[in-house]
C-alpha cells in the first residue's frame, strides 16, 4: 500500500551521521554493498565491472564537499575552506514522496518502525520513485529491473541468529571512525536523539517537505589555521618557571 | 532529466489520440463518413501505441498490471486506470460508427471526458514532483491538455478535409488550440526559468551556515543511475534554438497549413491539395510537439543534482 501510515510511527528507526567525524574512507559503502548484495532482494549488480565504464547499484554513497566561507572566492582568501565528507543513503522520510508515487504498491513505509522498503516482487521498475526522492537514495538495478534502496539492514537489526553487537546496519557496524549511529529517533531518551539534541542535528533539504528521520550532525567550529600555527622560536613571551629562568639566563649571556 | 524516447513517444502519441478522441466523442464528425471510421481506428491505435511504448522503459513490464492498484495515491496508477476506462466508451463509439454509421452521445461524451482526464493524470505524474521545480508548476497540466487538443484537432483537420466534417470548423479548433498551447507553453517556460531554486547545494548538505558549498569529489568517478537518469544537461543556447524550432514546426507551420487546407477544401471540395496540406500540417505539428516534449525533459533540473555539482 502506498498510502503512508496515518499516524506517526511509534518507532522511527534511522541513522545519525556525524559530519565532523566522517573521514570519507568509503568503508560503509563497501560493507553496505557486500551485505546487501547477498541479503534482501535481488543482488546489487555492476555493469561492465572490469571495463573502463564500470558502474553499479549502491545504496550508500559518499560525496565530498568543499565549503568556502562567506565572501571567499578562492580557497584561503577569507578564513579556511574545509572539506566535508558526506555519506548519503535513504533517510526513511516520514512524508516519503517515493512511496506515494509508486503505482504498484511495491514501495511502502512500515507503520511500526517507519522503515521504507521496496517489495521487489511487485516492483515494475518504472523509476518514478527515484524521480520523487530529492536525495538520490533510490537506484534502479539494471540487471534485475527493480528499484533498490537502503533497507536499514532490516535483515540484521531484527536478526536473532547473529550476535547482538551485529544487530545494527552494516554501515554503522563497519564505520572505523564511528561517524554513523543507529537508533530510534522517536524516543527522546535514545542515544541518537540525545546526540541530535546536543549537537543541533539537522534535516537535509527541509524545504522539500519530506521530514527525514535520519539526521546529520554539523562539523564542529574549527580554529582557523593561522591561529593554531606553532609559535615562532623567537617568541618566548609565554615562558614560565624553569623556562623563564633559562630564558632570562640565556638573554644575559 | 533524461529525455527517454519511449516516454516522449508515449506522451505525444497518446496525447494526439486522446485529443482526436475528444473531438470524435463530441460528435463533430459525420459517423457515416469513411474518414470518421478511419479516425476512430487512428485514435484507438495512437492511444494503444502510446501505452505499449510507455511499458518499454519498465524494468519488469510483465508485471505492469500491478500499476493499476494504487490509484489512491499515485498519479501514474490513476493514469493507467483511466486509460483503460477511457478505452471502453471509445471502443463502443468506434463500433457504432464503423458498423452502424451512428454517433452515440453518452458514450461519446464519456470517451471525450475520460480521455482528457487521462491526459491530466499523465501531466500530473510530472506536475506532482516537487523535486523537479520546472514541472511542478500549475501550468504543466494545462500545457499537456492544450497540446493534446491541438494535436487531435490538427489530425482531425486531415479527416475533415477528407470528408468527415466541416473543414473550417475543425481547422478553426486546430488553430485556436495550437495558439493557446504555445502561449501557455511559453509562459510556462519563462515562469519556470525565473523561479529561484527551491533547493541548493547549501540546503542539500545543510552546510550553508558554514559557507558556500561546492562539490569536491563525487562518489564514484563514472556516471551512475542517478546522473544518467537525472543529470541530463542541454546547453541553454541550444535549448533556446530548439524551442524556436519547436514553435515553428509545431505552431506556425501547421497553423498556416491547416488554414490552407480548409480554404482549399472550401474552394474545391475534398481533394488532393487540401489533403496534402493537412497531411503536412500533421507531420510538422508532430515534429514540433516532439521537440517540445524532448525539451520538457532535457531542460528540467532535478533537486538531487545539488549533490552532484550539476
Ligand atoms: S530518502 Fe528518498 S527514498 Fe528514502 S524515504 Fe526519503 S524520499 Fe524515499
Ligand atoms: S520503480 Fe518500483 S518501487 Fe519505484 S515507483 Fe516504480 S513500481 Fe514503485
Amino acid at each position: 500500500m502506498t498510502s503512508l501510515p496515518s499516524l506517526p510511527t511509534p518507532k522511527k528507526l534511522g541513522l545519525v551521521i556525524d559530519l565532523d567525524v566522517c573521514v570519507g574512507c568509503h568503508a560503509c559503502v563497501i560493507s553496505c554493498k557486500e551485505w546487501n548484495t547477498g541479503g534482501y532482494g535481488a543482488a546489487l549488480s555492476d555493469q561492465d565491472p572490469y571495463g573502463a565504464d564500470v558502474s553499479g547499484t549502491f545504496l550508500n554513497r559518499i560525496h565530498s564537499f568543499e565549503v568556502l566561507p562567506e565572501g571567499a572566492e578562492k580557497i584561503g582568501e577569507t578564513g579556511d575552506a574545509r572539506i566535508v565528507h558526506f555519506p548519503k543513503s535513504c533517510l526513511h522520510c516520514e512524508d516519503a514522496p517515493c512511496v506515494t508515487v509508486c503505482p504498484t504498491g511495491a514501495s511502502y513505509k512500515r507503520s511500526d518502525d517507519g522503515i521504507v522498503l521496496v517489495d521487489e516482487d511487485m516492483c515494475i521498475g518504472c523509476g518514478l520513485c527515484a524521480w520523487a526522492c530529492p536525495y538520490g537514495a533510490r537506484e534502479m538495478d539494471l540487471a534485475a529491473g527493480v528499484m533498490k534502496k537502503c533497507t536499514l539492514c532490516v535483515d540484521r537489526i531484527y536478526n536473532e541468529t547473529i550476535a547482538e553487537i551485529d544487530r545494527v546496519p552494516s554501515c554503522v557496524r563497519t564505520c572505523p571512525a564511528n561517524a554513523r549511529h543507529y537508533g530510534d529517533l522517536a524516543d527522546p531518551q535514545s542515544h541518537v536523539s540525545k546526540m541530535v539534541a546536543a549537537r543541533d542535528g539537522f534535516d537535509l533539504m527541509p524545504e522539500q517537505g519530506t521530514k527525514p528521520v535520519n539526521k546529520y550532525l554539523p562539523p564542529r567550529a574549527r580554529t582557523a589555521l593561522a591561529e593554531s600555527a606553532i609559535p615562532l622560536a623567537e617568541n618566548s613571551a609565554g615562558a614560565s618557571g624553569f623556562f623563564a629562568w633559562l630564558d632570562g639566563m640565556l638573554e644575559r649571556i | 532529466m533524461h529525455p527517454a524516447l519511449s516516454i516522449i513517444v508515449f506522451t505525444t502519441l497518446s496525447g494526439m489520440g486522446y485529443g482526436l478522441a475528444a473531438l470524435l466523442g463530441l460528435g463533430l464528425f459525420d459517423p457515416a463518413a469513411l474518414a470518421t471510421k478511419i479516425g476512430y481506428v487512428l485514435a484507438l491505435a495512437l492511444i494503444a501505441g502510446g501505452l505499449v511504448s510507455s511499458t518499454l522503459h519498465l524494468g519488469n513490464p510483465q508485471r505492469a498490471w500491478r500499476a493499476l492498484s494504487q490509484w489512491r495515491t499515485s498519479w501514474l496508477s490513476r493514469e493507467g486506470v483511466l486509460a483503460i476506462l477511457a478505452f471502453i466508451p471509445l471502443t463502443i463509439c468506434a463500433y457504432a460508427a464503423i458498423f452502424h454509421d451512428r454517433h452515440l452521445i453518452l458514450p461519446g461524451l464519456a470517451a471525450a471526458g475520460l480521455g482528457l482526464v487521462t491526459v491530466y493524470c499523465t501531466a500530473m505524474i510530472y506536475g506532482s514532483l516537487k523535486t523537479v521545480q520546472l514541472w511542478s508548476q500549475r501550468l504543466t497540466p494545462v500545457t499537456y491538455l492544450l497540446f493534446a487538443l491541438a494535436s487531435g484537432a490538427t489530425l482531425g483537420t486531415l479527416l475533415a478535409v477528407s470528408g468527415a466534417a466541416q473543414p473550417w470548423l475543425i481547422a478553426f479548433l486546430a488553430v485556436s488550440f495550437t495558439v493557446a498551447a504555445w502561449l501557455a507553453k511559453r509562459r510556462w517556460r519563462n515562469d519556470g526559468k525565473a523561479l529561484a531554486p527551491l533547493s541548493t547545494p547549501e540546503t542539500a548538505t545543510g552546510l550553508g551556515s558554514i559557507g558556500r558549498v561546492r562539490l569536491f569529489e563525487r562518489p564514484h568517478i563514472n556516471d551512475n543511475y542517478l546522473t544518467r537518469e537525472m543529470g541530463f544537461q542541454v546547453a541553454r543556447k541550444h535549448a533556446d534554438k530548439l524551442f524556436g524550432i519547436a514553435i515553428l514546426l509545431g505552431g506556425l507551420i501547421p497553423a498556416a497549413l491547416v488554414v490552407v487546407a480548409a480554404l482549399a477544401a472550401g474552394a474545391m471540395g475534398p481533394g488532393l491539395t487540401a489533403f496534402l496540406a493537412a497531411f503536412l500540417a500533421v507531420l510538422s505539428h508532430y515534429a514540433g510537439v516532439f521537440v517540445e516534449r524532448w525539451l520538457f525533459f532535457a531542460e528540467a533540473r532535478h533537486a538531487v543534482m545539488n549533490y552532484y555539482g550539476r
